[in-house]
């Protein structure tokens, strides 16, 4: 591959693992209309992730922009895309046998996931503010179906309304933000916007309440994609009402795309703005806090784990108030390491959710280190890497995470962060309590574990322990992915 | 052989691998073999790993094994490294040595239990934890170990989670441990953050230069250093797990709550010894905690009638001591006391096992009485065992006790405040200690005919470790005998090319004044000799010969009347001006202080957790248009700071 | 002030005469209320039902197709105009663009969106 030098040139190299993706997601909903295509369609939905997942790899390295400067090629990105490249295959897998249960088995399950992934690469590929804003459409339209997935089931309805309703609400606001950024920068383009920022900023006039504004609502806007309080409210009821599969997707890929769209904007191309790192200091604080008090009186585990995924959006959000190459490729390794843990968990909850009339309630992991010891074993990893014991991926995640913010002098905001992740530990082991040590009340029905989903568990239980005791390898792809950033 | 310090720590693994993989499906034969031979075969490399660094001069005895670089990030660098020096070597003796001894013993234990493969992948993974935390040669792969130590004493407490009480106290050992635990990652933090490493010997070798001695930075690290330390070895005021944690199988008090876990605090202060002498402040706080705790929890062992929490408490008040003796910065003799006490304290532990598993699972000392005739292998074994916490002359916690009392009243770092603490921490330890023997073994026998129909010794794989640790609980003191009766220390001239400079220092400060210090030095060892008899006299009166005379009052009721009255009346002495007020004070800390306060403290935490949550949960209604309210107040705040941030 | 004076009274008087004329309204007409008179008035023809309904979600559906085919319409006018400098590469993009708007439509059109049951 040459390097891409020309800015304005159109340059598809730059967006084969898009294209890829997008081709794969029309020919599934394409040869859904023919009964005898249904089969394969897993298939070409793994296939095309994989593929892209290679044509991803092929950009690591090169650097280089083009479209008019609206798609930017860079190693940060491509970790990024693997990230979710890496979630959609997991979910693929998760959805197999869970759908063929419910009666959910249609093949826009595939191709919306699809979409929504390509959508997440595009965010993940540009420094343009409208591109960005196009990626985030692609990506959560999906979603917004993808929530109300299972029509008969009122709760699942419920989720997809509820989501679209306050997504278009927040997506509002942050159209808001980016027209007054354009406003006051005259572009659009990044870049360019850091460039003109040092005169904006010092401007005295009406034009710096515009870009400060500006920024507060992209702030806002993206902070609902990643669930940051106070603009969570929605998210346990979407999680709890979305079938489980989604669910995971949810808890992951798309809080990955805002945090590799806020990264790049916030603390890569806005690092001057003094107040950032203030507002930042809050709402990691707030994230953290109130996801984990409003996670302790949880009694169903969905649920639960919905507001534990706000939690750790908080400790993420640590990060990025540090700022600096430490913190960021730590944040980097700790959104690789959530990835597997939490799509584990949820893996697990998906198993348990094939039986009928199953409805993840802690009540129902009763009795499971009986029945299924490898199950409860592996539910009990998942559930130690969430709260950040060794020898697991979460510990390394948060010691970064929280070593970074001491090395930088942000001590308070690691005290509260690790006394945010004791407090944790108190719902995680009650996951771990049910299904070891609780009483069983009647008979425990047996779960079906099929191959699919053995595979997804091997992988995401393979990611946790691997990056806990071998985690320099993906230290330096994060530290090489920001190498560069301005 | 250096090249094999792998194994030790690897072996456990491989146990645990093997047991907990195969859980239910291996015979009990081959479980108990596997469990065993595998610390049995760790206890033979460590030995000759022993012998091997004793070969080495004085000043180079250290073996250092690095597998490989399990973290290199900009400047944190961490290796999986172990590192044996005499310090590790004396631990892994310990560890192994007293670990295999106990799994030979819960092979009769626990022969019964429906879990047996469970219990010992548990103790296996324990043993593994707890080789590499004392192996760990930086402070990351220690808390590794020291996690791992805190879950298998969670699993293990809660071993019998069918019964509610024995699941609480896990949980409650838990969220206490990592209280502490919170401690010593500040502690650990602050340490890389200044020195830049987390190697031990790095962080040894740079501290001098990196540290004001005596700065605030220092003692502050010291300080949350030693908060975790109260957390794991259960010292004031994060010891109330332990008691609780006598929920567990007693082979596992024995193991984790008295020879091995608890002492990781102890281990942990010793190790970073060079850190605690550059801050006098910390070592003053250690001192005074540990001086504290061990009378503290001696006067709440006073008044329990569980035989299982009487040796909580004397194990509580036990690690008092060690702390003291690291407080007053003679880390050898803390030590050298964790070293005796793991012996007699495992000792005591599991004699008491054998006298629960002959009681038919009874633990109150009430019920118990006159099974002298009936265990004649536990009792004299536990006798052993006490003669020798009470610091009876010739056994060997009369040497780690006396030297710790010594150093607390010589040291440079001591006071005599402190040796009265240990002083009289001493003389109730003999009372309680003896108080528990005559209630067991001697007197009538109180238990139920139901009962009393299945009292046995316990089989030969239970006897023979408690004869194995009797005699170690006798001899164990020798290596360490004081300067005054002409021997030579060998345990702290073994220590010495660990620790930082106050045993050179010690050593001098004695020869500089010999002839003062020697004859004191007698004194106040015959005095606490003196002290100790005297309690064991009280026991022996209170709790064997007035019975006795209680017992025969109805049929002479008639007779000696004012003889007896007269008795009587002694007995009410004692009782109204020493017994009466100890044990309403020792009530009054257990159930007012213990229980009320500081349980009362933490359980007022987790509610208040609770109730916020429960506050927060009604925001969350499920009505759109509330969530959206909240959604534009936060727009609100965040569009306003940064408006009016801009100007 | 005295700007803002003249600005008072002349609200007050405004408010003033209104209420005046009700009043006087109130006092001078007949009073005689049937329930005729308070039915909504919709040309002349009697409301059925409320106003605030559940549509029928096809609508939507239709909707949203329309709006797809608007939009490719507001693409190919500036195509259209420059198509003359743009050349044969535009020809394919635009080509490949409603290839996939049709293939939307096919889609649609199977899965029975368009039939209306």
């Amino acid at each position: 591959m040459v390097d891409y030098v020309s800015a304005l040139s159109i340059d598809f190299n730059l967006i084969w693992p898009e294209i890829a993706l997008l081709i794969g997601a029309s020919v599934i909903l394409l040869g859904s209309i023919s009964k005898s295509f249904r089969p394969v369609i897993p298939a070409v939905a793994l296939i095309s992730c994989i593929v892209a997942m290679l044509l991803a790899s092929q950009q690591w390295g090169h650097q280089g922009s083009g479209f008019a400067d609206m798609v930017t090629c860079d190693n940060f990105g491509v970790m990024f895309k693997q990230i979710f490249l890496i979630a959609s295959i997991v979910t693929l897998f998760l959805g197999f046998r869970y759908l063929k249960v419910k009666g959910l088995n249609r093949p826009e399950y595939y191709a919306l996931i699809l979409f929504s992934t390509a959508g997440m690469m595009v965010m993940a590929n540009t420094a343009d503010l409208v591109v960005m804003f196009l990626g985030l459409e692609i990506m959560s339209l999906p979603l917004y179906v993808l929530a109300g997935f299972n029509r008969r089931s009122l709760e699942s309805s419920e989720a997809g309304i509820k989501y679209f309703l306050m997504g278009a609400f927040a997506t509002a606001f942050l159209l808001m933000g980016i027209a007054f950024i354009y406003g006051a920068a005259e572009t659009t383009n990044l870049r360019r916007i850091v460039t003109n920022f040092s005169y904006i900023a010092y401007d005295y006039n009406s034009t710096a309440i515009y870009f400060y504004s500006g920024i507060a609502l992209t702030l806002i806007g993206f902070g609902f994609k990643i669930a940051a309080v106070p603009f969570h409210s929605w998210v346990p009821d979407v999680y709890q009402g979305a079938p489980t599969p989604v669910t995971a997707f949810f808890s992951v890929a798309p809080k990955a795309a805002g945090f590799a769209v806020m990264l790049r904007i916030f603390v890569f191309g806005l690092s001057g703005v003094e107040l950032l790192t203030t507002a930042f200091w809050v709402l990691a604080v707030l994230t953290m806090s109130v996801g984990n008090i409003l996670a302790l009186r949880q009694d169903n585990v969905k649920r639960m784990l919905a507001y534990s995924s706000i939690s750790h959006a908080g400790y993420i959000l640590v990060a990025m108030t540090v700022g600096g190459a430490d913190a960021v490729s730590s944040a980097i390794f700790y959104l690789v390491a959530y990835t597997m843990f939490n799509l584990g968990a949820f893996a697990v909850v998906t198993v348990m959710e094939t039986r009928s009339g199953c409805r993840s309630e802690f009540s129902e992991l009763t009795g499971l280190s009986k029945v299924h010891p490898y199950l409860a074993a592996i539910l009990a990893l998942f559930m130690f890497a969430l709260s950040g014991f060794p020898p697991t991926a979460g510990f390394l995640g948060k010691f970064y995470i929280f070593s970074a913010a001491v090395h930088k002098g942000f001590i308070w905001l690691a005290v509260i962060g690790v006394m945010n992740s004791f407090v944790s530990v108190y719902y995680y082991l009650r996951v771990i309590k049910t299904a070891y040590f609780d009483e069983v009340k009647g008979k425990v029905t047996p779960v079906v574990l099929s191959p699919t989903v053995i595979i997804a568990l091997i992988i995401t239980a393979l990611g946790t322990l691997g990056l806990g005791f071998f985690p320099q390898q993906l230290l330096e792809f994060s530290q090489a992915a920001i190498f560069g950033m301005p | 052989m250096a090249e094999y310090l792998f194994l030790v720590p690897l072996l456990p693994l491989i146990g645990f691998l093997i047991n907990g993989l195969l859980i239910g499906r291996l015979p009990r034969s081959v479980v108990s073999a596997v469990a065993c031979g595998s610390v049995g075969l760790s206890l033979i490399v460590a030995i000759m790993l022993f012998f091997d660094l004793k070969a080495l001069p004085a000043d180079a005895r250290l073996i250092e094994q690095t597998l490989f670089t399990w973290i290199s990030a900009d400047i944190l660098h961490v290796n999986l490294a172990f590192m044996l020096d005499p310090l590790s070597a004396i631990m892994i003796l310990v560890v192994t040595g007293v670990g295999f001894l106990i799994h030979v013993y819960s092979v009769g234990y626990m022969a019964h239990d429906k879990c047996f493969g469970r219990y010992f992948a548990y103790l296996n993974l324990f043993t593994f934890s707890m080789l590499v935390l004392v192996l760990a040669d930086n402070f990351l792969l220690m808390f590794v170990g020291w996690e791992g130590v805190g879950l298998c004493s969670y699993l293990l407490i809660g071993f019998w989670y069918e019964k509610q009480s024995a699941s609480d106290a896990g949980k409650k050992a838990f969220i206490v441990n990592r209280i502490g635990d919170f401690g010593f990652l500040i502690g650990m933090f602050i340490i890389f953050w200044h020195v830049g490493s987390l190697d031990f010997a790095t962080v040894s070798q740079n501290a001098p230069m990196v540290f004001a001695a005596g700065g605030t930075v220092i003692t502050v690290a010291c300080l949350c250093l030693f908060v975790g330390a109260t957390g794991k070895s259960a010292q004031i005021p994060l010891y109330v797990w332990l008691p609780d944690a006598m929920e567990g199988p007693t082979p596992v008090s024995a193991l984790i709550h008295a020879a091995t876990m608890v002492t990781a605090g102890v281990y942990m202060i010793a190790r970073t010894n060079v850190l605690y002498m550059m801050a006098p402040d910390a070592l003053m706080v250690v001192a005074i905690v540990g001086a504290a705790t061990a009378l503290f929890a001696a006067t709440i062992g006073l008044a329990q009638n569980d035989i299982k929490r009487v040796l909580a408490y004397s194990t509580v008040s036990q690690l008092g001591y060690m702390f003291l003796a690291c407080g007053v910065a003679a880390f050898s003799a803390g030590i050298f006391h964790l070293m005796t006490h793991a012996f007699f304290k495992a000792l005591l532990f599991l004699g008491a096992g054998s006298v629960i598993h002959a009681m038919s699972d009874k633990q109150d000392m009430r019920e118990m009485g006159g099974l002298k005739k009936h265990l004649p292998i536990t009792f004299m074994t536990m006798l052993i065992a006490t003669l020798a916490i009470s610091g009876i002359p010739g056994f060997s916690g009369f040497f780690s006790k006396d030297e710790i009392l010594w150093k607390s009243f010589s040291s440079s770092h001591g006071h005599v405040a402190l040796w009265v603490l240990g002083f009289i921490t001493a003389g109730l330890t003999a009372f309680y200690m003896f108080r528990l023997i005559y209630l067991t073994f001697y007197g009538e026998e109180r238990m139920d005919a139901e009962t009393k129909k299945h009292i046995h010794e316990s089989p030969r794989t239970m006897t023979v470790p408690l004869m194995i640790l009797a005699v170690l609980s006798v001899i164990g003191g020798l290596v360490g005998m004081p300067h005054i009766f002409g021997a030579t220390n060998y345990f702290e001239e073994w220590l010495h090319p660990v620790m930082a400079g106050p045993p050179q220092e010690a050593a001098t400060h004695a020869l500089a004044s010999a002839g003062a210090n020697t004859s004191m030095e007698w004194i106040l060892m015959f005095a606490s000799v003196a002290l100790v008899l005297m309690a064991i006299y009280l026991a022996w009166y209170l709790y064997r010969k007035n019975t006795a005379a209680a017992g025969s009052l109805a049929d002479k009721l008639s007779g000696a009347r004012t003889t007896l009255a007269n008795k009587y009346y002694v007995d009410e002495f004692y009782g109204a001006v020493v017994i009466r007020p100890l044990i309403v004070f020792s009530l009054f800390l257990w159930k007012i202080v213990d229980v009320i306060i500081i349980d009362g403290f933490l359980n007022g935490l987790a509610s208040l957790w609770h109730d916020i949550s429960n506050a927060l949960r009604h925001a969350q209604s499920g009505r759109v248009r509330s969530y959206a309210t909240m959604f534009v107040f936060g727009v609100i705040l965040v569009v306003a700071y940064f408006v009016l941030g801009s100007n | 002030m005295s700007e803002y004076l003249s600005v008072l009274i002349f609200a007050v008087t405004g408010a003033a005469i209104v209420l005046f004329t009700f009043f006087i309204s109130k006092l001078i007409r007949p009073h005689n209320p049937y329930p005729e008179k308070g039915v909504t008035y919709e040309c002349a023809e009697d409301a059925i039902g409320d106003s605030w309904i559940r549509f029928n979600p096809r609508f939507y559906i239709f909707a949203l197709i329309f709006v797809i085919f608007d939009v490719e319409v507001i693409f190919l006018f500036p195509w259209a105009v420059a198509f003359g400098e743009l050349g044969l590469f535009a020809l394919v993009e635009m080509v490949i663009f409603i290839l996939i708007l049709f293939f939307g439509l096919f889609y649609a059109w199977k899965k029975g969106v368009l039939k209306w049951v």
